[in-house]
């Protein structure tokens, strides 16, 4: 189903987001996918996520699909020309997948195949713009399609917390000038930031997805704040963290933080994108808590 | 050995909105360029009133060469609300680097011929795509001043200005929209999708 059917419905969209594993043995991750995240809108499947090597986005997207569950395909522009782009959204349309998330993708050089070529012939605007030329019934070539052309959910990512900020409002108004139909963010740990951001977004009228990811540790989120571009963790979250080691450790404080995030961006936006990072048992406790 | 060629005449004319100051690179003589035509648009442009002085030198890629001579012609430079320069990329980014408050556009796309590389040193680099951007991007290559080669805006991986690549580099697309407020062009960030055209690059093997 297509995920911007939910938005013009005027729902608060719940999305939540799994890696592929490095390895073809889905089970687990799939039974855990439909025992956690069956009753979201929506479940992202990462391509290749900080470039290092796993099953293929694609592939999990049909194995999810195949358990009942609504995925999303995450495409990235690292690994494949425009042709291999465009064959694979055309195999997603044929599996039924059409929520599709459009993304440049992390440089090659930061992950586990250092040596490898990083391709970007196409870039997350550009690849938004060959996602509608399927959809009308031709390719980036100017070639005809044979049949009914695919039709997709269009999704982009932004950085609202960025301290690019003005580029990355910019990079979305062209992603939104070539398709964008929906926006999910990079992960947010200072509502009052995302709120201003999004004073300046609203304009755009395209539905935003807050991005939040469940603080897991002191460690895991200060290693985010110094390294992860567009990441800012408050003070006042870690000190949270810090205060009852015992509460942290058993994952109550995060999915306390996590729920508040929601609660505090939700009259802002319109839906939630959770990164669980393996924590996708704990999703369904952070919904109940943030009220939805 | 590169060649430059003239761009589309009309969609250069429309980027001069009151004189422009008109450079020619004759440099480099690996350097194949459109004299000939070029020599005839700019007296056109001179026809119409819309030059306020014209330069032709040689290396301008040689940035105290370059802006000895650009301070020599500091008045035609301020009468003028844009630079045209006629050159390899290199040239046209060496004077931007150097006029950062004005409009410096390429009337030339660079291509590369097999064979090697010009002279051209330094501090500046071009792909010699064959469809340079540099009008759309303040006269910063976004081919070589951004990591992933962006043609459409900067990625989600820039940290405190620097590239996720490598963060001793700063972040090309930042460079990039920092100038073109500077320059009040922010509007060409609006411009069409920008789709790469890889038959351009001559020497298309990296
Ligand atoms: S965009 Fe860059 S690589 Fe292409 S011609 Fe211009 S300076 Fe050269
Ligand atoms: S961080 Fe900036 S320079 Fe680096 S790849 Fe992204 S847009 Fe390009």
């Amino acid at each position: 189903m297509k995920i911007t059917d939910r938005f013009s419905k005027g729902e608060f969209v719940v999305t939540a987001e799994v890696g592929p594993p490095k390895g073809f043995h889905v089970d687990e991750l799939v039974s855990e996918a439909k025992e956690y995240l069956s009753d979201i809108a929506a479940v992202n499947v990462t391509d290749n996520q900080s470039s290092v090597m796993r099953l293929s986005s694609l592939g999990f997207c049909k194995a999810l699909k195949d358990a009942g569950l609504n995925p999303i395909f995450q495409l990235t522009c690292r690994d494949r020309n425009r042709m291999a782009l465009e064959s694979d959204l055309l195999a997603a349309a044929l599996f039924g997948i059409d929520n599709v998330l459009c993304l440049t993708g992390d440089h090659t050089k930061l992950g586990d195949h250092p040596g490898a070529k990083p391709v970007f012939d196409l870039d997350s605007v550009s690849l938004l713009h060959t996602v509608c030329e399927l959809e009308k019934g031709r390719d980036l070539g100017g070639n005809e399609l044979v049949g009914e052309p695919p039709v997709f959910a269009k999704g982009a990512v932004v950085s609202p917390c960025s301290d690019s900020v003005d580029a990355q409002l910019a990079k979305m108004e062209r992603k939104i000038m070539a398709g964008a139909e929906f926006f999910q963010t990079q992960a947010v740990f200072d509502p009052e930031r995302f709120i201003s951001f999004m004073e300046r977004a609203k304009q755009f009228n395209v539905p935003v997805q807050v991005g939040v990811i469940i603080p897991k540790n002191v460690g895991m989120v200060r290693y985010m704040s110094q390294n992860v571009a567009g990441i800012v963790v408050p003070d006042s979250v870690i000190d949270e963290l810090k205060a009852d080691k015992e509460k942290t450790k058993a994952g109550i404080t995060g999915v306390e933080i996590a729920a508040r995030i929601i609660r505090e961006c939700r009259p802002y936006c319109q839906g939630v994108h959770i990164m669980a990072l393996g924590w996708e048992a704990k999703v369904p406790e952070i919904l109940k808590l943030a009220g939805i | 050995m590169l060649v430059t060629k003239l761009k589309d005449k009309d969609t250069v004319a429309s980027l001069i909105c009151g004189k422009a100051f008109i450079i020619n690179c004759h440099g480099c003589k690996e350097v194949g360029f459109p004299e000939r035509d070029a020599a005839e648009f700019q007296r056109e442009l001179e026809s119409d009133g819309k030059v306020s002085g014209i330069l032709t030198m040689d290396y301008i890629c040689n940035p105290e060469n370059i802006a000895l001579n650009l301070s020599l012609r500091k008045d035609e430079i301020d009468e003028a609300d844009c630079v045209l320069v006629f050159s390899c990329g290199v040239g046209v980014q060496t004077v931007s680097s150097l006029l950062e408050d004005k409009r410096v556009y390429a009337a030339c796309d660079t291509y590369a011929v097999p064979g090697g590389q010009g002279v051209t040193p330094l501090e500046f680099d071009c792909r010699q795509c064959g469809e340079c951007y540099l009008n759309l991007t303040g006269g910063i290559c976004p081919l070589t001043a951004c990591s992933k080669g962006l043609v459409n805006g900067q990625c989600g991986g820039a940290k405190d200005g620097r590239c996720e690549v490598d963060p001793d580099m700063e972040c090309g697309w930042e460079r990039i929209q920092r100038r073109l407020a500077m320059v009040g062009r922010l509007d060409v960030l609006r411009s069409p999708v920008q789709i790469r055209n890889y038959d351009n690059e001559v020497n298309a093997a990296e």
